[in-house]
């Protein structure tokens, strides 16, 4: 009796000690994927900054920039590449991480696989504001008074989506479903009423406004770099800490509630952050889809749905397919550069057809 | 720990599901709680974890209302089994069971929540699913999973809601034999709403029995699964036989015209 009793001891502690070393391993793997997209934003953002119309080195931009950190851009080379090059790749990782990192949040409260800033209607929202601004006349307006005009205005209606569904909340439960049906019913009043006031409105006004809503990176500054860092600082160490607790919501709301979460108050709350980061990018760049929807499935299929790892990984690997996106439509019928909201849905969706019909679950 | 239900009253909108409801629970206790569907059984168990907040009435754990204390302190001491999954997203089995952790650390797996998962997966002996993905595994084995998240939460009191509802015979019985091992070992309270009137009148201790949302009876097994309440409550002509002390029973056919009991239960369904 005594003998199989301690020879079933030794089997258990066996067995849990290679449990411990397949959990380590998983999180390894995990933490490999992060720094793998940390390197590709690298070597992508290094590729992006030497195409273009003047030569450039990969090896070039690297010192260009490492100099450029000590002392004011003097040569060609330098101008080129930090007055030009740098911010709109700089922009490019800054709201690819946003993005994803909303995208991943929004699906994970909400625990659906379509939600991301475009279906909870903050892009939309965004694109009415900038057009009603476009079209009332803060294009004419010459200079800076009128672009902070528009992104003023795109910034402020962009969150009016989000204040609506959270109205929604106080009159009748804060459950995914209504939450995830009002951004919707959202997304179509903003972009009927974006299209009425374009029906009325001069042709050149309706394409600048129209051009402005097609996301792109082309109206990247050092200003809106530092706006939008700003934003991502605040925004994403808050979402960290909330990871564990959207992983709790991820079994349910009675079981999350159950394990102790406020399960209501943390929903609006993540909403409202991962909103007001969405809508901080946004306001910059115009639409850019697909990425906060992709980015986090993407994710998901390689390391898992734990959200304190899912957090960085599609962060780094949204800004990432960003990047590379921006850098093919910058390229692909060079001289013309094509705004890379178009790029990411053409790119996006057959991509994201071919991961569904690898379907392994449900939904994908 | 002692568990007080006193008059609680619930409903949805309009509808009334629970109306006082009264219960007291012992320590090891383990109360089966039956009856036919939308009787109130899984909002009652709903009530007690303030999953929802019943209108009137309140909970008291030793002497202590649950109103008066917060998620987390709630959470420390009573656990909730739910009836199936509704994880979407991809989740290890190992990640499931952490989470029963929350209440205890705020943010990081600690190695003592490490110890502690090891511990219950080994209990349950499903360590071999540790770095499976929750979706991917039959009705009973994530109704182990689930068992072990609870546990993992060391709770003075588990709530179960049907938990051999989706199981074959054998994960039945392995699952029921579990949690009566569990309840008696560390002592805890369990209250479980099951359908099966046959593995309810062989492992609880008590039964409650509820129609339309109030308790229609309440005692030991042989004293509330008789004929005669079945006949009342569920429509049903039973056949009750005495096996090793314990009733067990064998459902004949229901009443023919409506009796009195169907009727109501028909009107009060949610």
């Amino acid at each position: 009796m005594k003998m199989t009793s301690s020879t079933e001891m030794k089997t258990g502690a066996k067995k849990r000690a290679e449990i411990k070393e397949q959990y380590k391993r998983f999180i390894g793997r995990k933490i490999l994927f992060i720094l793998f997209s940390l390197i590709l934003i690298f070597i992508i953002a290094g590729v992006a900054a030497t195409l273009g119309s003047y030569p450039i080195t990969f090896t070039e931009v690297y010192s260009i920039i490492w100099h450029g950190l000590f002392q004011n851009s003097e040569t060609t080379e330098e101008i080129v590449v930090w007055n030009l090059r740098l911010p709109r790749i700089l922009m490019g990782i800054l709201a690819g991480i946003g993005l994803a990192i909303a995208g991943t949040m929004m699906q994970g409260i909400l625990r659906n696989p379509l939600a991301s800033p475009f279906t909870l209607g903050i892009a939309s929202g965004a694109g009415f504001g900038a057009a009603l601004a476009i079209l009332l006349g803060a294009g004419i307006i010459a200079g800076e008074t009128g672009k902070y005009l528009i992104i003023g205005n795109a910034f402020v209606f962009s969150l009016i989506p989000t204040f609506v569904i959270l109205g929604l909340t106080r009159y009748k439960r804060a459950t995914p479903e209504t939450m995830i049906l009002a951004g919707i019913a959202m997304l179509y009043i903003f972009s009927a009423a974006t299209t009425l006031l374009m029906y009325f409105s001069e042709s050149e006004a309706v394409k600048a406004a129209y051009f402005w809503m097609v996301g792109s990176l082309g109206k990247a500054s050092w200003d809106a770099i530092f706006s939008v860092s700003i934003v991502l600082a605040g925004c994403v160490p808050l979402l960290m800490w909330k990871s564990w607790d959207v992983n709790v919501m991820g079994a349910g709301d009675e079981t999350a509630k159950s394990l102790g979460v406020n399960v209501e108050r943390s929903r609006i709350l993540i909403l409202v952050i991962a909103s007001l980061m969405s809508a901080g990018i946004i306001c910059f760049t115009g639409t850019i889809g697909f990425i906060g929807l992709v980015a986090p499935h993407m994710c998901r299929m390689v390391i898992g749905g734990d959200n304190r790892f899912l957090i960085p990984a599609s962060g780094f690997f949204g800004a990432a397919l960003l990047l590379g996106a921006d850098t093919i439509a910058r390229t692909i019928i060079a001289p013309v550069i094509l705004p890379v909201g178009i790029l990411t849905a053409f790119m996006g969706g057959p991509l994201f057809l071919y991961l569904i019909m690898r379907k392994r679950r449900e939904y994908w | 720990m002692k568990l007080k239900v006193k008059d609680v009253e619930f409903s949805y909108g309009s509808v009334h599901v629970l109306k006082d409801v009264s219960i007291e629970l012992a320590a090891s206790e383990m109360l089966g709680v039956v009856g036919p569907n939308g009787a109130g059984k899984s909002t009652l168990l709903r009530c007690i974890d303030r999953i929802l907040s019943p209108q009137k009435g309140c909970i008291l754990l030793d002497e202590q209302d649950i109103k008066k204390m917060s998620r987390m302190e709630l959470a420390k001491k009573m656990g909730y089994i739910p009836q199936s999954s509704s994880q979407i997203f991809p989740a290890t089995v190992f990640d499931t069971v952490l989470m029963g952790r929350r209440p205890h650390l705020s943010w990081k797996s600690s190695e003592e929540g490490t110890e502690k998962v090891l511990e219950m997966l080994q209990m349950l002996n499903i360590e071999d699913l540790a770095m499976r993905d929750i979706n991917e595994l039959s009705g009973g084995q994530q109704q182990k999973v689930f068992i072990a998240r609870a546990l993992t939460q060391e709770p003075d009191v588990l709530l179960l809601d049907e938990p051999t509802s989706n199981l074959d015979i054998r994960h039945q019985l392995e699952v029921m034999d579990i949690i009566k091992n569990i309840v008696r070992e560390k002592e805890l309270s369990a209250i479980m709403a099951i359908h099966d009137l046959n593995l309810a009148s062989r492992y609880a201790d008590r039964i409650l029995m509820m129609n339309s949302g109030k308790i229609f009876s309440t005692g030991d097994p042989i004293s509330v699964l008789t004929p005669d309440n079945i006949k009342w409550v569920y429509g049903v002509v039973a056949e009750v036989n005495n096996n090793n002390g314990r009733p067990y029973i064998v459902p004949i056919r229901p009443v023919k015209q409506n009796g009195k009991g169907t009727c109501e239960n028909k009107w009060n369904m949610q």
